[in-house]
């Protein structure tokens, strides 16, 4: 194949087409106009990239990230120009603060037009630039084939993250040399994968002697790929370490594992926070020190010495100053680490690890996400637990909208390996869970994908229901209904004096009824007792499913660390729900 | 570093270079950044400095390698020495940036700038800016009888102190290129 296509000429939208199938591209999420027919047609003359039409091409974005995150392989998409890629600033936003790699592809008005404010021309790389890791303008054909090819190694290689190739329409049309992925030039982006050697022996002098270490994971391991995954297990478990992680690592080290501490940071666990702020080793593996996490900076975590192993030196030093950075991919680093670790004899500090996890039991024991039961209401936190218990051991994956529902999932579900779990952490948007729970089913059409929703954001991208339902992507949409803006009603009764400013949801929709316009099943449910049956009605079903739960509409979501406090200064459940004031109530 | 004997300078990683790590002190830094010759790099390097709210003190742009496509930027920039270390790193990760080198800390290097200076004046003033003129070394490149344009390179500092005194002479305008700086010594 790649023999017949060397020095081949062809159109610029016939090389977008064989450049996609020389990278292994299986699927392709996009919306088509002007500016990329010569593409569309190209596609419709081929069989063996599937093209998924969206209804929206946010939605195309979140869907690609959703495949992405749940394969470990680009996500790709398809815009034509103007508004086409107006919409999709939003996922590349989404994926550049997840560390996602995306390939964008838009169609962009001829050259000769470019300037002219033709119709529907928009600046595309000028709009994109800061929301792309690059991002190129092909004007010559002959370069069309290489571009792309740097664009796939660009997103792949080092930190992930989204980029964006814009093409003419001429260009499209115009012939040019094909240029195959062995010959594209990519020798000057190689970000370096191995640690500094001297930095990692440190690192094993400072495991020896560690009396209170934490292992602080987070999306750089998912990011670095199973086999890191696998190595962090082998490390935490050989040394008895504890592991917390940030919303964005779940499932790289096992929640069933023994040395699990939960999720870390504002809606944390009280064990895992306190073992970050008490910790005298604090070994942060792929994860970049979010403010989410952090807490008042000042007060973060003030008796221990700092390690940090990140592939993107910006991301050392940024917020917290480090003891010990390790500039290098997870992956590679924690082979090292292992190795000389056992080469010196796998030695650790037996009688201050015993204390250590003694003090982390008696953490545990406050039981931080215990809440109210009710007879006659569901409560989110129940919700989640049945759903956990329900769902458990099968072949499963979870995406969620951003709020409340959000938290409760990731405090409740548990994950036993990486890429099952699909969340718009950084940029924390509205509206990614269900085209994200496509993307995720496209990619894994027999796995159990449900998107753990709050009815607002859920609205936000519910016409891609019409997406899943044409491609018979079976997604479950959990929407744990608040009839709220939950978090957002949170924040104000905690920091506004309880004055609900524009948070509540109304004139929502029937969601059965829109089910059933979407030609997909609508499951309501407002009792506990009716629970399980509803979600198992709901698994059991061959096809997309909106299950609207009806839930305590004014739960908050605790534990909590209020902006600007210290990891040891949280609002727990048996707290009585107190006002924020002072400086943290400035931050958000 | 000195508790974990890691060397310092250990890698070339500018997170390794940790020098005086908590000061609050503004310092100014030349960097020269060496990038791929293509479109949209220098907005790039721009939209860096504007989106994350760090100083352009200075900045100069052309091509220096033809052949090769590279260009050349050199910023002068202000910060603490954390927000220095990130402005490095940052920079460090654009796509097309090639090399980041802090010619403030990697040795000594000499910073030039060009200038041109509009004098209008007539009898004394006149006589005088030609003085002073010489005593700093620009040149006249052009003259009518009522006015000249010097142009002198030098340090910035030297052409503040320039400027400062033909102001009462009658400077009218003034253009000035930012600086250029290079390592001193043979090829790094
Ligand atoms: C409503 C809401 C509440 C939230 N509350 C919390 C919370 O309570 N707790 C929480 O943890 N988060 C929370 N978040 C998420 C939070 O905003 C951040 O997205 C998250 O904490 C960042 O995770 P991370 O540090 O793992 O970094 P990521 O964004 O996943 O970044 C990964 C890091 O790893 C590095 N990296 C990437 N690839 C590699 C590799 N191969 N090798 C080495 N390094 C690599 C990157 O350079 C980067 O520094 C919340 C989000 C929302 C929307
Ligand atoms: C696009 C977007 N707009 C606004 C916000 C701010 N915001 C964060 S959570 C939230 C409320 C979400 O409500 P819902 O989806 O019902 O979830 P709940 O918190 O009730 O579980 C809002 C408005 C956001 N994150 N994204």
């Amino acid at each position: 194949m790649s023999q017949q296509t060397n020095a081949a000429q062809m159109t610029g939208a016939k090389m977008v087409v064989q450049a996609l199938k020389d990278q292994g591209v299986e699927v392709v999420f996009g919306y088509p106009g002007g500016a990329v027919l010569p593409i569309y047609d190209e596609l419709f003359q081929q069989n063996e990239i599937r093209h998924i039409l969206v209804r929206h091409e946010q939605g195309a974005t979140h869907m690609a990230e959703g495949y992405a995150r749940s394969t470990g392989k680009p996500g790709v998409v398809l815009v034509t120009s103007g508004p086409g890629a107006t919409n999709a600033v939003t996922g590349l936003t989404d994926a550049l603060m997840d560390s996602i790699p995306l390939v964008v592809i838009s169609g962009q008005v001829p050259t000769f037009l470019i300037g002219t404010d033709g119709f529907q021309e928009a600046d595309t790389v000028g709009i994109t630039r800061p929301c792309t890791k690059n991002n190129w303008l092909v004007k010559d054909p002959d370069n069309l084939a290489e571009t792309i090819h740097q664009a796939f190694h660009v997103a792949t290689t080092g930190r992930p993250g989204p980029v964006l190739v814009d093409i003419p329409k001429d260009v499209q049309f115009a012939d040019g040399t094909y240029t195959p992925p062995q010959k594209a030039k990519v020798d000057h982006y190689q970000p370096r994968v191995k640690g500094d050697i001297a930095a990692i022996t440190a690192l094993v002098e400072l495991i020896e002697q560690a009396e209170r270490p934490v292992f602080y994971t987070g999306g750089g391991v998912i990011n670095s790929g199973p086999a890191a995954c696998q190595l962090l297990c082998e490390l935490a478990d050989s040394t008895g370490f504890p592991v917390t992680s940030t919303l964005m690592g779940l499932g790289a080290y096992p929640a069933s594992g023994k040395n699990w501490l939960g999720m870390l940071g504002m809606h944390g666990l009280y064990e895992a926070n306190m073992a970050m702020h008490d910790c005298d080793l604090m070994i942060n593996v792929g994860a970049r020190f979010d403010d989410r996490i952090t807490g008042r900076v000042n007060a973060f975590s003030p008796h221990s010495t700092k390690a940090h192993i990140d592939i993107d030196p910006s991301s050392v030093n940024k917020v917290i100053r480090v003891d010990l950075p390790i500039i290098g991919d997870v992956g590679h680093v924690l082979e090292d680490l292992l190795r000389i670790w056992k080469s010196r004899g796998r030695k650790t500090n037996k009688e201050g690890l015993a204390k250590w996890r003694s003090q982390i039991e008696e953490w545990k024991a406050v039981n931080c996400l215990a809440y109210k039961g009710s007879d006659s209401i569901i409560k989110p936190q129940y919700a989640m637990q049945r759903l956990e218990a329900l769902t458990k051991g099968r072949d499963r994956y979870i995406t969620t909208e951003v709020g409340q529902h959000q938290m409760w999932a990731a405090q409740f579900l548990h994950f036993d390996a990486p890429n099952r779990w699909m969340t718009s952490g950084g940029l924390g948007t509205m509206g990614y869970g269900l085209p994200a729970s496509i993307g995720v089913q496209v990619a894994h059409p027999d796995a159990l994908v449900i998107n753990v929703a709050g009815e607002a954001s859920w609205l936000m991208n519910m016409q891609e229901m019409g997406t899943a339902v044409q491609f018979r992507a079976p997604v479950k949409q959990f929407i744990l209904n608040n009839e709220r803006l939950g978090m957002v009603r949170q924040w104000q009764q905690l920091l506004h004096g309880e004055r609900y400013s524009h948070s509540w949801s109304e004139s929502l929709p029937d969601f059965v009824k829109l089910a059933e316009a979407f030609g997909c099943k609508g499951i309501k449910v407002d009792h506990p007792d009716q629970l399980d049956d509803a979600i198992m009605e709901m698994i059991n079903y061959d096809g997309p499913v909106i299950f609207d739960c009806l839930v305590e509409k004014h739960e908050n979501c605790l534990p909590m660390i209020p902006s600007g406090n210290a990891h040891n200064d949280m609002l727990l459940p048996s707290d009585d729900v107190r006002a924020i004031t002072g400086a943290g109530a400035a931050l958000v | 570093m000195s508790p974990l004997h890691i060397q310092q300078g250990s890698s070339k990683h500018s997170a390794y270079d940790l020098r005086d790590p908590n000061s609050e002190v503004l310092e100014r830094h030349t960097l020269a950044v060496i990038v791929a010759n293509e479109p949209g790099v220098l907005a790039r390097v721009i939209g860096l400095f504007s989106g994350r709210g760090y100083n352009i003190e200075s900045l100069t742009v052309a091509e220096t390698d033809h052949k090769g496509h590279r260009s050349r930027i050199t910023i002068v920039t202000v910060g603490t020495p954390q927000v220095i270390e990130q402005i490095k790193a940052q920079l460090g990760r654009i796509v097309p940036v090639h090399e980041v080198h802090d010619l403030t800390v990697e040795g000594a290097s000499v910073e030039r700038e060009l200038a041109l200076l509009k004098v209008e004046g007539k009898g004394d003033a006149r006589i005088e800016a030609l003085r002073l003129a010489e005593i700093f070394r620009a040149n006249v490149v052009d003259s009518t009888l009522e006015s000249f344009v010097f142009e002198m390179t030098g340090a910035p500092s030297k052409i503040d102190a320039f400027a400062d005194l033909m102001r009462p002479l009658g400077l009218c305008e003034i253009a000035r290129t930012g600086v250029a700086a290079l390592a001193r010594g043979g090829a790094a």
